[in-house]
């Protein structure tokens, strides 16, 4: 128990001390804002410019959970495919490699010369980033199979689409969720990415990369901090609600979330 | 007629390891036949053929009636469905045959208490024991009402306490129903203790050296009669016999 709290409580000593040793270092040096903020400034930053920043945020957020979504159904359809016929996993998968390995501030100038809406711009790129996790994962889960149930059901003469329902994809949800996790934060990436590349064409984009951009560009130091902070707090928090949806679909019957 | 009849029969893995080798074999309804030989000598693979999980290369495989029968089956793990409950593990074939939900469940229900695990439908197999794990496995394989029950080593995995109780229970429920069971041991006395009737087989290739018809007596503790002491006894000479052979 108390090694538990020690745990818990270690890394939140780590950050206070650091925020400390921050706040002193900005007011003995006597550093302007423009310079480097103190983190209590950052902190009434984020509170004095509340509604710029919340609105953006959802911009954000809207964004991310948008392609997540689009990736998790996108990469499951693709890897059920994949797991239906060899030909179209030779076929299509060496693609779905070559789109994830080549960097995405590559590929978004392109995609916003033949996407013209910016939602649709932003939902593409954090799609493209945020897929390949779910889809390696999935295609490993599907594979990953007890060949003794595999022989089960065909014993008893269950149906393409009983093995794929019944078995298959209860057996791949574990590993499913797993990408999902990683592909939270890529989806967050993915998005803030998207909004720095199309800044420069004012798409009406008004997210918080839009808008550690725009206060760069006035230097509003605090203001880019404050956003930063932001992104850095959703990134954890779509982490932390992916571990908890993880956590309670297999709590009862998987062992990577055994307890005790 | 028998109800099955396997003749000639040869298998061969795919990297040249002959398993089986002109295997003759007749299945009775109604008997307990037990396959045991020594380890890697084929019996599961022969237990697979019959299956229609493995092919074989020569010989045939004949059911009476011209097709197979419903068949129950229990391998050597309880290979359930870790996400599913009990009562949808147990419902699995009955699933799969299309039935609806309702007369699934009843029939479930009706299976899992036969092996003694009413007030566990719920659970997860996680949850349960390595022997009630394979109460299910064996709830699962009577579901269907099945003609024959093929079980693949079932109990080798566990421990003797609990190996001993399920082999009460199952001779309990075979000989209820009459049902026909084609088990595969590698155990002398559990093969004597179950079985009416005991095919041994070589070391691999895979042949049948000999069967044997158990006798055993109505009623009492078979396990302690001299009898069955006798019994074991013969059925370990032919094995050694075959070993050395």
């Amino acid at each position: 128990m108390r090694g538990a709290l020690a745990a818990r409580g270690a890394p939140l000593i780590v950050g206070l001390l650091v925020l400390a040793a921050w706040e002193a270092l900005v007011r003995l040096n006597d550093m302007p804002p423009y310079i480097l903020p103190a983190p209590s400034r950052i902190a009434a930053t984020l509170w004095s410019d509340r509604a710029i920043l919340l609105v953006s945020l959802a911009v954000t957020l809207k964004t991310t959970f948008a392609a997540l979504v689009t990736a998790a159904l996108s990469s499951l359809v693709l890897a059920i495919l994949f797991r239906q016929s060899r030909w179209i996993e030779r076929s299509l998968y060496p693609y779905a490699v070559i789109l994830q390995v080549t960097p995405i501030v590559a590929i978004a100038p392109l995609i916003l010369i033949y996407v013209e809406d910016p939602f649709a711009v932003m939902l593409v790129c954090a799609t493209i980033v945020a897929f390949f996790p779910i889809l390696s994962n999935t295609m490993l889960g599907l594979r990953s199979v007890d060949p003794g149930l595999e022989d089960m059901f065909r014993l008893q003469g269950a149906g393409r689409l009983q093995v794929l329902w019944l078995l298959h994809l209860p057996s791949a949800l574990p590993h499913f969720l797993a990408g999902l996790r990683i592909a939270g934060g890529l989806a967050l990436i993915g998005a803030v990415v998207a909004e720095f590349v199309s800044s420069t064409t004012a798409g009406g984009a008004t997210g918080l990369a839009w808008r550690i951009i725009e206060a760069g560009q006035r230097l509003n130091v605090p203001r880019m901090f404050a956003a930063l902070a932001l992104i850095a707090a959703s990134g954890i928090a779509i982490f932390a609600l992916l571990t908890a949806l993880s956590h309670i679909v297999l709590r009862r019957w998987h062992e990577s979330e055994r307890t005790g | 007629m028998s109800l099955l009849r396997i003749e000639g029969l040869g298998l061969r893995f795919p990297n040249g390891v002959t398993a089986l080798d002109g295997v003759d074999l007749a299945l009775e309804g109604g008997e307990f036949l037990s396959l045991l030989g020594p380890s890697g000598c084929g019996k599961s693979t022969l237990l697979r053929a019959v299956m229609g999980l493995a092919r074989p290369d020569t010989g045939r495989i004949a059911w009476a009636g011209g097709s197979r029968p419903r068949v129950g089956v229990v391998f050597q793990d309880p290979t359930l469905m870790p996400w599913a409950g009990v009562i949808d593990n147990v419902a699995l074939p009955l699933r799969l045959a299309g039935l609806d939900r309702a007369a699934r469940e009843k029939a479930a229900l009706a299976a899992i208490e036969r092996v003694g695990l009413a007030g566990f439908e719920r659970a997860v197999p996680r949850e349960l024991s390595g022997g009630m794990r394979m109460r299910v496995s064996i709830a699962r394989a009577l579901v269907g009402d099945p003609d024959v029950l093929l079980m693949d080593e079932p109990f080798a995995a566990l421990d003797e306490i609990t190996r001993l109780r399920l082999d009460d229970e199952l001779r309990a429920l075979a000989s209820a129903r009459g049902t026909t069971v084609l088990f595969v041991t590698h155990s002398v006395f559990e093969s004597v203790y179950l079985s009416s009737r005991i095919a041994v087989m070589t070391p691999r290739p895979g042949r049948i050296a000999g069967t044997l018809a158990v006798k055993r007596p109505a009623a009492g503790d078979f396990r302690a009669t001299a009898d069955y002491a006798r019994q074991c006894g013969e059925v370990s000479a032919l094995l050694g016999r075959v070993m050395a052979a």
